[in-house]
C-alpha cells in the first residue's frame, strides 16, 4: 500500500486513528511517519542503537571509535554493527556475544531488562547426563570466546558469574 | 492449487467459536521464536543453508508427537494464490507469504501443520512455533506450543544465552521469544468512543494492538489483536497472566459499553445491527472492508441477543472465506479484480440463506 500522506513511497507503518468513533487505519512511509513523530517498527530497533552510537561518538576522539565500532565483525557470521543498524536484524546467535555491550543496552531499552527469567533451555536431550549443566558449559564457552575476542570487561563479568555458579 | 482439506480439521478449529468468551474473543494465538545455534539467522544465510535448516526441522519434527503427523508445505514452491490462502487462514505470516508483487518468496521457507499447532520455518527466525485456539484460551494455546518447544528443543540445538534467554533475529523478541495475542471484537468501545483511551492505557502497561493479520496490518471490523509488547525480563507465565488479566479488563469495559448502548440507544443499536444483517443478506457486491464492518455489526447483534439464530461459527467462517484467495479457491481459479466483490456478496448471501434455512431469524420480533 502506498503512503497515505505523500502517496509516493511504500507504506511501512500502519497508523490507526479513531475519529468520531470510526476506526481508520492509514499507511505511512518511513519518512512521513518520522515527520509525524511516529516510530516505525525498524525505528524502534534503530533508535536505541543510534543513541548508543551517538554516545560513542561523543567520547574523546570523535570519528575513530565510531567507525571502529561500526565496522567490527561478528566472529560467527561476519556481520557488522552497521549491518545491524541498517537491517534491524541480528546475523547469528554469536552476534549477541560479539556485540554484547550495544545489544545489552538495546535489550535494556526495549524490554526494561536484560535478564531472562523464563524457561531455561537445557539443550538437546541426547547429551549424556554426566555433562555439566548447560548454563555452566555455556558460560565457559562464552568466557573463552570473550578472551579470544579481547572483550576483557565481558570476560571479567563472565568469570565472576562462573565463580558464583560453581 | 493446494488442497487444504488435507489438514485434519482444515486448520480451522479455531473458528469453531467453542472456546471460552467466544461472544467477544474470536481466537487466541501463542507463538515462540526459536533459532538453531549452529546456523546463521535468516537475514545472513543463503538458500542452501535454509534448505539444510528446513531439512533438520522436518527430521526432528517427524520424531515428535506434536508434529509427527504434520502436513508439510514447501511455501517457496507454492504459487501466490496458495500462499495467500495460507495467510488468510492465519497459518503463515505476511513475511513468509510474500504475496506483494514487489517481494520474492524466500527460498527454503516451509510450514508444518498438525491440528492446532504449526511451525513456520525460515521466517524471520528459523522456527516460529504457534498454536491457535478458538475463543479466549491462553493457557490451552500455551500448553500446546510449550509441549512442541520441549519436543523440538530436545532434538534441535536452540540458540540460548544464559542471561538473555532465547536469541532471535530481532532483539524485540529476545528472552522468552513469546508473543501471545488475543483477537477480540470491540464494537462497543468503538461506538462509545472509549477505544482510544483503552488502547492508550494498554500501551502504557506493555501491551500492543494490531489488526487481523498481525504486525503492520490494519484494524478491520473492530477486531483488535491484543498482545504482549516485551518478551524479556518476565517469565512466560507472567507474560501470559498479565495479558490475560488485561484482556479480561478490556472485555469488562466492552461489556459495560454494550450494556450502555443497549440501555441508552436501543433503537439506534437495533437499527444498526439489522441494517448490517440486511446488507449482508441482500447486497450484490461487497468489498472486504465493508464485509468486515457489516459482520462486526451482526456479531454485536448476536452477542447482545438482538439477532437470534445466527451462529458465531458462521460469522467466524465468513471472516475467513470472504477473503479473496478463499473466494478464488472456491471457484477453482484466479478471479479478476472486479469479480471478487460480486463473488463475495454471492457467497455471503448463500451462507446466510443456509443459516435461515436451518432456523429462521425473525426480523419483526420486538426485542424490547
Amino acid at each position: 500500500m502506498k503512503c497515505s500522506n505523500c502517496g509516493e513511497r511504500e507504506g511501512v507503518v500502519s497508523l490507526t486513528q479513531i475519529i468520531e468513533g470510526d476506526v481508520r487505519t492509514v499507511s505511512l512511509c518511513a519518512k512521513c511517519a518520522e515527520e509525524k513523530g511516529i516510530e516505525t517498527g525498524v525505528g524502534v530497533a534503530e533508535t536505541p542503537l543510534g543513541g548508543f552510537l551517538a554516545a560513542l561518538q561523543e567520547s574523546a576522539d570523535p570519528d575513530a571509535p565510531l567507525t571502529a565500532a561500526l565496522e567490527a565483525r561478528c566472529d560467527g557470521c561476519g556481520a557488522t554493527l552497521r549491518d545491524f543498524r541498517e537491517s534491524g536484524r541480528v546475523g547469528c546467535a554469536e552476534c549477541y556475544h560479539s556485540f554484547d555491550a550495544p545489544l545489552r543496552e538495546l535489550l535494556r531499552r526495549l524490554h526494561g531488562s536484560t535478564h531472562h527469567t523464563g524457561q531455561r533451555y537445557t539443550g538437546v536431550a541426547a547429551l549424556p547426563v554426566l555433562a555439566p549443566p548447560a548454563t555452566l558449559r555455556e558460560l565457559r564457552d562464552q568466557l573463552r570466546r570473550a578472551i579470544e575476542a579481547e572483550q576483557f570487561e565481558l570476560a571479567a563479568e563472565l568469570r565472576d558469574r562462573l565463580r558464583e555458579s560453581e | 492449487m493446494i488442497d487444504l482439506s488435507l489438514l485434519p480439521d482444515g486448520g480451522m478449529s479455531w473458528l469453531e467459536a467453542s472456546g471460552p468468551g467466544s461472544h467477544m474473543v474470536v481466537s487466541t494465538r501463542v507463538r515462540l521464536a526459536r533459532n538453531l545455534q549452529r546456523h546463521r539467522f535468516t537475514t545472513r544465510n543463503e538458500p542452501a543453508e535454509r534448505d539444510a535448516i528446513l531439512g533438520e526441522v522436518e527430521r526432528a519434527a517427524s520424531e515428535t508427537r506434536g508434529l509427527g503427523r504434520a502436513v508439510r508445505f514447501r511455501v517457496d514452491r507454492l504459487d501466490t494464490l496458495d500462499r495467500q490462502l495460507l495467510l488468510e487462514r492465519h497459518l503463515i505470516s505476511r513475511e513468509l507469504a510474500a504475496t506483494d508483487p514487489s517481494l520474492r518468496v524466500r527460498a527454503g521457507s516451509g510450514l508444518l501443520v498438525q491440528d492446532q499447532a504449526s511451525v513456520m520455518v525460515n521466517e524471520e527466525d528459523h522456527l516460529r512455533l504457534q498454536a491457535l485456539r478458538s475463543g479466549f484460551a491462553l493457557d490451552a494455546a500455551w500448553d500446546l506450543v510449550a509441549a512442541l518447544d520441549s519436543e523440538l528443543g530436545q532434538r534441535l540445538g536452540f540458540a540460548f544465552h544464559p542471561e538473555f534467554g532465547y536469541l532471535t533475529s530481532c532483539p524485540t523478541n529476545v528472552g522468552t521469544g513469546l508473543r501471545a495475542s488475543v483477537l477480540v471484537h470491540l464494537p462497543g468501545l468503538v461506538l462509545t468512543k472509549e477505544i482510544n483511551k483503552i488502547l492508550q492505557a494498554l500501551s502504557q502497561v506493555g501491551l500492543t494492538f494490531r489488526g487481523l493479520y498481525g504486525e503492520g496490518s490494519e484494524v478491520v471490523g473492530n477486531l483488535f489483536q491484543l498482545s504482549n509488547q516485551t518478551t524479556l525480563g518476565k517469565s512466560e507465565q507472567e507474560l501470559l497472566d498479565q495479558l490475560s488479566k488485561l484482556v479480561r479488563q478490556v472485555m469488562e469495559h466492552e461489556e459495560r459499553s454494550r450494556q450502555i448502548l443497549l440501555r441508552d440507544a436501543t433503537a439506534i443499536l437495533e437499527d444498526k445491527v439489522w441494517r448490517a444483517y440486511g446488507l449482508l443478506r441482500y447486497a450484490r457486491t461487497l468489498s472486504f472492508e465493508e464485509t468486515m464492518n457489516l459482520l462486526s455489526g451482526v456479531r454485536l447483534g448476536v452477542g447482545l441477543g438482538l439477532i437470534p439464530n445466527v451462529a458465531l461459527y458462521t460469522l467466524n467462517k465468513l471472516l475467513v472465506f470472504t477473503q479473496s484467495a478463499h473466494l478464488a479457491a472456491a471457484q477453482g481459479r484466479a478471479l479478476a479484480d472486479d469479480e471478487v466483490p460480486i463473488r463475495r456478496a454471492a457467497y455471503v448471501r448463500r451462507i446466510l440463506e443456509e443459516e435461515v434455512g436451518r432456523s429462521p431469524p425473525n426480523p419483526g420480533a420486538p426485542t424490547t
